[in-house]
């Protein structure tokens, strides 16, 4: 889809054109990538978000060098890399197993990229030194790669792809393999080297949150496709279709019928006979029947009043929040995170009749 | 500048191309010394054999004719090739033998192994795969000793009292079938192992706990479960046993031929070329068809499993 | 029987099988032990034992033929397994992770293709074959048999090396081509290292091998070319001797030897 372009746009370092990725031939092939078409700009985080199968990986290897597109072109710095084989490529990979050297130790792993270049030993030295200092593994650069755990495999490979200076570091999944404590402390890790090093990271994930929480820019795909590009704020608060606003957190869907149209704002009917206003998701024009979405904590459960009502169906606790699950009158489910007050409950118990006030502004119509 | 998809399809044949030549040593050094001989065999089975041994390069099919039948010098007529077929008799019958014999044998000891403690297993592999790596004419020489008329069998039963006068063993049927079931035990064992290896012991709990008695626990789970082991050592002991040539003849002595040898034959005194050749390719197609048996039933049960 | 009413059932014993298998274990190694043993007679005949002697070791040493043929066979065993190991490695590259293509299970076949011919067809085939090119080229030397070998051999090397490859992290090589290693640096930096182990149990199973085989170095043989092995068959059809069991011996220490550093190899890879 096409990107809009501001005046902050900054160089384009990595372009992909039109990709088509099929895989086996004739009527039997599977298409692994549909028309992708994603510009990352220099020095930017960016993420490729889905779930499994839906081509990010693909796209990843393509611009690493170890999958071909079927059509389409991948620019770097504005030029065709479509001849070049991954070894002449300034694009440094951190693989999702990591693929660490086992019959070479640390050092030699980091060492490496550096040796092939052809670089002098005393650069290697000083550059793999560096290297190891900035990921913090210094201490154990003499250990071969069997002796180290998981957190320590991920520096390390973080390490061997840096080291060549790459002016585009891909990361698959570099952190699925880490327990979740880890996993928190390692996004923060490659947020802080992203930014000492200011090279441009393209980070594949299917983790919401992480994407979320790292990313500059996102680009969420689905079954080959992509189907929206935005910043976590544009991703979260005005997903343009329905894939994107249940894959990213959690979300409700009403069904409401459009009454009328002005300044971008759309006036709806819920089924509760309740009439709101709701933004309209970019580039859409709605019809007469249309999906709402409203995010759980854009929502509050009164015990009278609200646009829509029904019963408590079920109240999970969770610490910081608690969900309030609503059958509405309608029969759809409808959920509402309350954050939690250290003196009282929510104050619903299962049966109860409640009411629901979506806060204005938060609902949006959505592209199904 | 090459589309996408041209440079796509370029890496695809470079690729393959690349496969072909790394593998083009293996696949000449086979042709050449194994492959395509058999194909020269082929066509010298359909040719008329010389006076010296090799080939005239006339066509017949003598050699073919007298697998299964024999002209009298004299009068000219026609019967059964009684000697050949006895042989190629022998060989199947003993083959039979040895892989029943085998299989009983080795079954237990392969279930044995299975049920020992991890760390003990390994070593019992390894006591049934040296005698596997050893040469196998050294093996046969050794039954040898132990089965020949002044061996430890003979000189052991002796002492023992069971027997005064001894066993003549070697140079009979006998001798070649203690010889076969002893070389070819590690063969069953082995793939035996591999399979009851894998072999959960929690469906064997299972049927316990369904009241099935151990014959039934046997019969009905642990045999079925092998099965793949028990084809694949049975194939792997019946075919070299088909093929024997080392054991009948250190064993068996000039009398008690089995193919191998009656093929050998061919191509020393009997100086018919044809014959060899055709008595070969006999051997190898039944060979061929054991095979295609076992492949057969390793996908069906391939299929079952999976 | 109280007693066996209160002992522990386990499910894993059936009745008998412990006693065969001991059973098995004994016979596997009764004939080896026997040949061993006699190998020490210091009598000069199989049927009596005339005390510990190392008298046939001397012997088979000082034999002359023992020698050549035992040359012979190390000679064309080192060659014949040393070719195998290289062309079963680049075959075994060139047919693992990939996706399937057009005649992969062709070449599977037919590297495979020695394991399911008998040897005495091979042997014979082998002998049409050979015995006419001897007489066009007129050369007769140890060539032969060290095609012959290495051909049989090379299913053999091809199997560990297969094994090992199949089991290694194919992302490793591309790790490699991403760090700018070209395909070459990349196999000798990185495949090659890795698969160490598979190569040599695939050069040592096909040293084993050639070292063993008797029908087909029968057949192929130009006269004077005995291996250790066809020399022992030769002598075993004359008069034994205990000298034969001290070749055989010292053959199979050579043997278990192989197969226990084969074995360990293994082992330590797993």
């Amino acid at each position: 889809m096409p990107e809009p372009s501001g005046p902050e746009d900054k160089r384009v370092a990595i372009e992909a054109r039109g990709i088509v990725k099929e895989f086996g031939e004739g009527p039997s092939a599977l298409r692994a990538l549909d028309d992708v078409s994603i510009s990352i700009r220099e020095n930017e985080f960016f993420t490729l978000l889905g779930p499994s199968g839906c081509g990010k990986t693909t796209l990843l290897r393509m611009i690493a060098g170890f999958e071909y597109p079927t059509e389409g072109a991948i620019l770097l710095h504005g030029e065709d890399i479509a001849g070049l084989p991954p070894f002449k490529r300034p694009v440094n990979t951190v693989f999702q197993s990591y693929a660490l050297f086992p019959h070479l130790t640390v050092e030699e792993n980091v060492a490496f990229g550096l040796e092939m270049l052809g670089r002098s030993k005393a650069e290697i030295t000083s550059r793999v030194a560096a290297m190891l200092k900035l990921v913090r593994m210094e201490e154990l650069a003499k250990r071969r790669t069997d002796q180290i755990s998981g957190g320590q495999a991920q520096r390390v490979a973080l390490a061997r792809a840096l080291a060549p200076g790459p002016k585009v570091l891909l990361l698959d999944e570099p952190l699925s393999a880490l327990d979740y404590k880890l996993r928190k402390e390692m996004q923060i890790e490659l947020k802080r080297m992203q930014h000492e090093t200011g090279i441009t990271f393209v980070f594949v994930t299917h983790d919401q949150e992480e994407a979320l929480t790292m990313s500059d820019r996102i680009a969420i795909m689905s079954k080959g496709r992509v189907l929206q590009i935005g910043s976590p704020w544009d991703i979260y608060d005005k997903p343009a279709d329905r894939f994107v606003a249940d894959f990213i957190g959690e979300t409700n869907f009403l069904t409401a019928s459009v009454l009328g149209i002005e300044n971008g704002l759309a006036r709806v009917r819920l089924k509760s006979g309740a009439e709101i206003v709701a933004t309209i998701a970019e580039g859409l024009t709605p019809r007469d029947e249309a999906t709402l979405v409203v995010r759980p904590e854009h929502a509050r459960a009164v015990a009278s009043g609200g646009q829509v009502s029904g019963a408590v169906e079920n109240v999970v606790y969770f610490g910081t929040d608690t969900h309030i699950h609503v059958r509405l009158d309608a029969g759809d489910i409808f959920m509402v995170r309350q954050q939690n007050r250290r003196t009282q409950s929510c104050g619903f118990e299962v049966g109860d009749r409640v009411g629901i006030e979506i806060a204005s502004d938060a609902a949006q119509v959505l592209r199904d | 500048m090459a589309s996408a998809a041209e440079i796509a399809k370029r890496a695809e044949r470079e690729n393959i191309r690349g496969r072909w030549l790394l593998s083009a040593p293996a696949l000449v050094i086979i042709f050449i010394a194994a492959i395509g001989p058999l194909f020269v065999m082929l066509a010298y089975s359909f040719m008329t054999k010389g006076d010296y041994g090799d080939v005239k390069p006339v066509f017949s099919l003598d050699g073919w004719f007298s697998v299964f039948f024999q002209r009298d010098i004299f009068d000219d007529t026609l019967s059964i090739a009684d000697a050949h077929l006895s042989i190629i008799w022998r060989s199947v019958r003993l083959s039979v033998i040895t892989t029943l014999a085998t299989l009983a044998l080795g079954f237990p000891t392969a279930y044995f192994i299975a049920t020992r403690p991890r760390h003990t297993r390994e070593m019992w592999v390894f006591l049934v795969t040296i005698p596997f790596w050893t040469n196998l004419l050294i093996r046969t020489f050794a039954m040898q000793q132990v089965i020949r008329n002044e061996g430890v069998l003979n000189t052991g039963l002796r002492a023992l009292g069971i027997i005064d006068q001894p066993l003549q063993i070697m140079y009979t049927d006998w001798a070649i079938l203690f010889g076969m079931v002893y070389v070819y035990l590690p063969l069953m064992v082995l793939p035996l192992y591999a399979s009851m290896e894998k072999l959960d012991f929690r469906l064997v709990e299972a049927g316990y706990d369904l009241y099935a008695s151990r014959l039934a626990v046997l019969r009905r789970i642990i045999i079925p479960l092998v099965k793949p082991g028990i084809v694949a050592g049975s194939i792997l002991v019946f075919i070299p046993s088909l093929g024997a040539y080392v054991i009948p003849r250190v064993l068996g002595g000039g009398k008690n031929l089995m193919l191998g040898n009656l093929i050998e034959l061919q191509f020393g005194s009997g100086r018919n070329w044809p014959l060899g050749a055709a008595l070969s390719i006999t051997l190898m197609a039944v060979v061929m068809l054991a095979l295609m048996v076992y492949v057969r039933n390793a996908a069906r049960s391939g299929a079952g499993h999976g | 029987m109280a007693r066996w009413g209160t002992r522990r059932f386990d499910i894993r014993v059936q009745p008998g099988f412990g006693t065969i298998a001991l059973f098995t274990f004994a016979l596997l190694y009764l004939p080896i032990v026997t040949l061993v043993v006699y190998a020490f007679n210091g009598s000069d005949s199989l049927s009596s034992w005339g005390g510990f002697s190392l008298r046939w070791f001397a012997d088979a040493a000082r034999n002359g033929a023992v020698q050549d043929a035992a040359l012979r066979s190390f000679i064309v065993a080192v060659l014949a397994a040393g070719i195998a190991t290289v062309a079963a490695t680049m075959a075994a590259i060139a047919t693992t992770r990939t996706a399937p293509y057009r005649g992969l299970g062709f070449k599977y076949a037919f590297i495979n293709q020695p394991l399911m011919v008998p040897e005495i067809v091979t042997a014979v085939a082998l002998l049409i074959v050979f015995s006419r090119v001897k007489v066009w080229t007129g050369y007769s030397g140890l060539g032969y048999l060290v095609l012959a070998h290495t051909a049989f051999c090379i299913p053999f090397a091809y199997l560990p090396i297969r094994a090992r490859l199949e089991g290694m992290d194919s992302s490793l090589e591309r790790a490699a081509a991403d760090l700018y290693a070209t395909p070459w640096m990349a196999f000798r930096r990185v495949t090659l290292p890795l698969l160490r182990p598979g190569i040599i149990a695939g050069f040592m199973l096909a040293f084993v091998i050639s070292l063993d085989d008797v029908v087909i170095t029968e057949f192929v043989k130009s006269g004077g070319q005995d291996t250790l092995p066809t020399y022992m068959l030769g002598q075993i059809r004359r008069a034994v001797t205990p000298e034969i069991n001290a070749i055989a011996t010292a053959f199979l220490a050579l043997s278990v030897l192989l197969v226990t550093v084969f074995f360990f190899i293994n082992r330590r890879k797993a």
